[in-house]
């Protein structure tokens, strides 16, 4: 619980595939640590599964995505899917270096939100605030 | 040096100035006046800032030690820049166009950019290789891939160079093998791979191995080549591009290179074969950021460096064995989304930083890298960057230009003195595998990361186009697309191959590797046997994960 008596919200940052650029998942999760939240990073190389389940075991209210290596499209499809498998229904942002092109096909896959390079830590936590309140 | 009369005028004339100047300047102060990496900068530098300089011992003649002003004594006279290009996509055959196209532009070098499976050790049917095949680099299965890459590009005369760590003697065999196809043998042509695996740990994240069998890896190609007398090779480079990238700053940057480079000569002596025997083939790789001036003075100062701890430290006698040979990189991290074509300028300013700083070879970024994996026009741009700084500037045409600048020479001599307290630090707690294994180089680098965004944050530093100077209007700049088919290519090429290849012989190769491997003996003749015969890069990987183990991330640092 925070100081206003709300449940601190919970925050996966996560890094699918083999992209093992991790300066900004890790600004990310500390920003977001700093700002109040329960932030849980799951380091480099993990499969969509793996992202998933630790999602469901750890309770969290977002799930942040970051990826760098082209592959979001691929690994994005296979979080949602995950996610619809496991039968629950967490919101999915996604950091990274993703063509604008893509924006839309993401949101298709249900990623509410895609910050791209120069994003500052202040709009993450904005946005992830606004989403809850 | 001035003697230390003159010193006493100059200070004494220094302090009424200052007091009159100060008294005069009425201007606000928000900036804060630090380089990029938050070393003080003066307004003014005098030679009492170089009072305990001495030219001979700290600077001297270029090819002379301690290569403070470059490592040749007719620099770019004797050994013309070389003009490198990083480029790999897709299948091998869309590479093999790709670079016959860069040498028709006026490549001198291409450094093959593998894709992420390729550099862990998957290959491309592997379920973790999904949406990763072909991306950011080439996907190289087998050594059936690697000669189609260089199919029509004879290796002769050629230095060819691959940014390969973890797999990095399975590329380096594979270079072999192609090139003894095309007829040549191995001092006909020249390999790099960058091979340097304590940096994958602490900063791009492609390890495969625990650190300890990946550092005997690394110097089973080192020795390899000293073995074989190949000193024209480059079987290491050891990078402080990505310890930079990553969001360290330059004192660390040097601080940890170079505790990592120690720390694979220390292994190499521990094989029992001598400084002199292996250290001319060593390199280091740095990313160019910026900062001008600070960048310029980190190629001095690590010059510099790696003189006094091959001399001192390693008791190395042979000049070459102390020249250390210098190539570098732009900024990928300071490229930015926003306005990119102002990347252009930026590129521009990294390059220039390293060849005032003597660099032997670099790689320009493209402008769009912030979008998405270079387009051939910018690819294209990068390049005539390059050359446009090469023929039409003259900066090259005297070695070290900046040398003997009262700030330039202050600015290295601080730089190295922070790269050599980083050095101490990791010294005293058991060298560099010991830091990476208790993460003090990743908390370090996590610290100086944060800092620098929240300075870019809270607007301390301008970074234009991204907190100042915002544009409204889009550049439109064509991006580049992926081959759509290439996924589907890759992985038929693979099936075909592993139905035609000679079973036996491939059964003995990989048997071949697992025992080389488990007597702790160099795995190179293994490898190549095992290459010839068409074993694929993961087939290998998973033979030497068996013996060695893998590495799993076990704290993360954020």
């Amino acid at each position: 619980m925070d100081e206003g008596g709300r449940k601190k919200l919970r925050i996966l940052i996560g890094k699918p595939g083999l992209d093992g650029h991790s300066r900004g998942a890790k600004l990310i999760a500390r920003a977001l640590r700093d700002a109040g939240m329960e932030v849980i990073y799951t380091g480099i190389r993990q499969t969509p599964e793996q992202i998933c389940k630790a999602a469901v075991q750890e309770d969290v209210d977002m799930i942040g995505i970051s990826i760098l290596s082209g592959a979001h499209l691929v690994l994005l499809k296979e979080v949602s899917g995950q996610l619809r498998k496991e039968e629950v229904d967490i919101p999915i942002i996604v950091g990274g270096i993703i063509p604008k092109k893509d924006i839309p096909k993401l949101e298709h896959l249900g990623v509410k939100k895609v910050f791209g390079p120069g994003t500052t830590t202040d709009e993450v936590i904005q946005y992830v605030r606004n989403y809850f309140s | 040096m001035l003697g230390k009369r003159e010193i006493e005028m100059i200070e004494e004339k220094q302090r009424g100035w200052e007091e009159k100047s100060l008294k005069n300047n009425k201007a606000e102060r928000p900036e804060k006046y630090t380089t990029l990496s938050h070393i003080p900068i003066k307004n003014v530098y005098t030679p009492v800032d170089l009072k305990n300089s001495e030219y001979l011992r700290d600077l001297n003649f270029p090819g002379e030690y301690p290569y403070t002003r470059g490592i040749f004594p007719q620099m770019y006279r004797e050994r013309p820049y070389v003009v490198s290009q990083y480029a790999g996509f897709g299948t091998s055959e869309d590479t093999n166009k790709w670079y016959k196209y860069l040498l028709a532009q006026g490549t001198n070098r291409l450094a093959i950019a593998f894709d992420l499976p390729t550099q862990v050790g998957l290959d491309s049917d592997h379920p973790m290789a999904k949406g990763e095949v072909g991306k950011i680099g080439v996907a190289i299965d087998s050594l059936q891939d690697m000669e189609t890459v260089f199919d029509g590009i004879p290796f002769k005369g050629r230095m060819i160079t691959a940014n390969a760590n973890s797999i990095a003697p399975i590329i380096v065999a594979m270079f072999i093998a192609v090139g003894e196809k095309q007829g040549f043998s191995m001092n006909e042509f020249a390999t790099g791979v960058q091979n340097d695996v304590l940096k994958e740990f602490i900063a791009r994240g492609t390890y495969i191995f625990p650190p300890k069998p990946s550092v005997k890896l690394c110097c089973d190609i080192i020795e390899f080549c000293a073995k074989k007398g190949l000193h024209t090779w480059s079987p290491i480079s050891i990078s402080g591009a990505h310890i930079r990238a990553a969001g360290s700053n330059v004192t660390q940057e040097l601080g940890f290179t170079l505790a990592n480079a120690i720390c694979y000569i220390e292994e190499m002596l521990r094989r029992g074969i001598p400084i002199d025997d292996f250290a001319r083939v060593l390199g280091i790789f740095f990313g160019s950021h910026i900062d001008l001036f600070e960048e310029a003075c980190k190629f001095r100062a690590v010059r510099r460096m790696w003189a006094k701890i091959m001399n001192e430290r390693f008791g190395a006698q042979k000049p070459e064995s102390m020249a250390l040979h210098l190539t570098s990189y732009t900024a990928g991290v300071r490229l930015t989304a926003q306005q990119p074509l102002n990347n252009i300028v930026r590129v521009t300013i990294e390059l220039l930083a390293a060849m005032l700083g003597g660099v032997q070879s670099a790689v320009a970024s493209s402008y769009d890298e912030a979008l998405a994996i270079p387009s051939e026009e910018a690819v294209r741009v990068a390049l005539r960057t390059q050359q446009i700084l090469v023929h039409e500037t003259n900066i090259l045409k005297t070695a070290d230009p900046l040398g003997g600048s009262h700030f330039v020479e202050a600015l290295t001599n601080e730089i190295e003195k922070g790269a050599f307290e980083y050095i101490e630090k990791i010294d005293k707690m058991g060298g560099a595998v010991e830091a990476v294994e208790n993460g003090y180089y990743l908390k370090e680098i996590s610290e100086e990361a944060f800092k620098q965004q929240r300075e870019v944050e809270t607007g301390e530093r301008i970074v234009v186009g991204v907190n100042q100077f915002q544009s409204d209007t889009e550049e439109d700049i064509r991006l580049h697309q992926s081959n759509p088919k290439g996924v589907r290519i890759q992985r038929e090429k693979l099936k075909r191959l592993r139905g035609q290849r000679d079973k036996t012989k491939w059964k003995e190769t990989l048997e071949g590797v697992k025992t080389s491997a488990e007597k702790g003996e160099n795995v190179m003749p293994a490898l190549l046997e095992a290459v010839k015969a068409y074993a694929t890069v993961g087939e290998i990987c998973d033979v030497l994960r068996d013996v060695y183990g893998e590495y799993k991330e076990s704290r993360v640092f954020i």
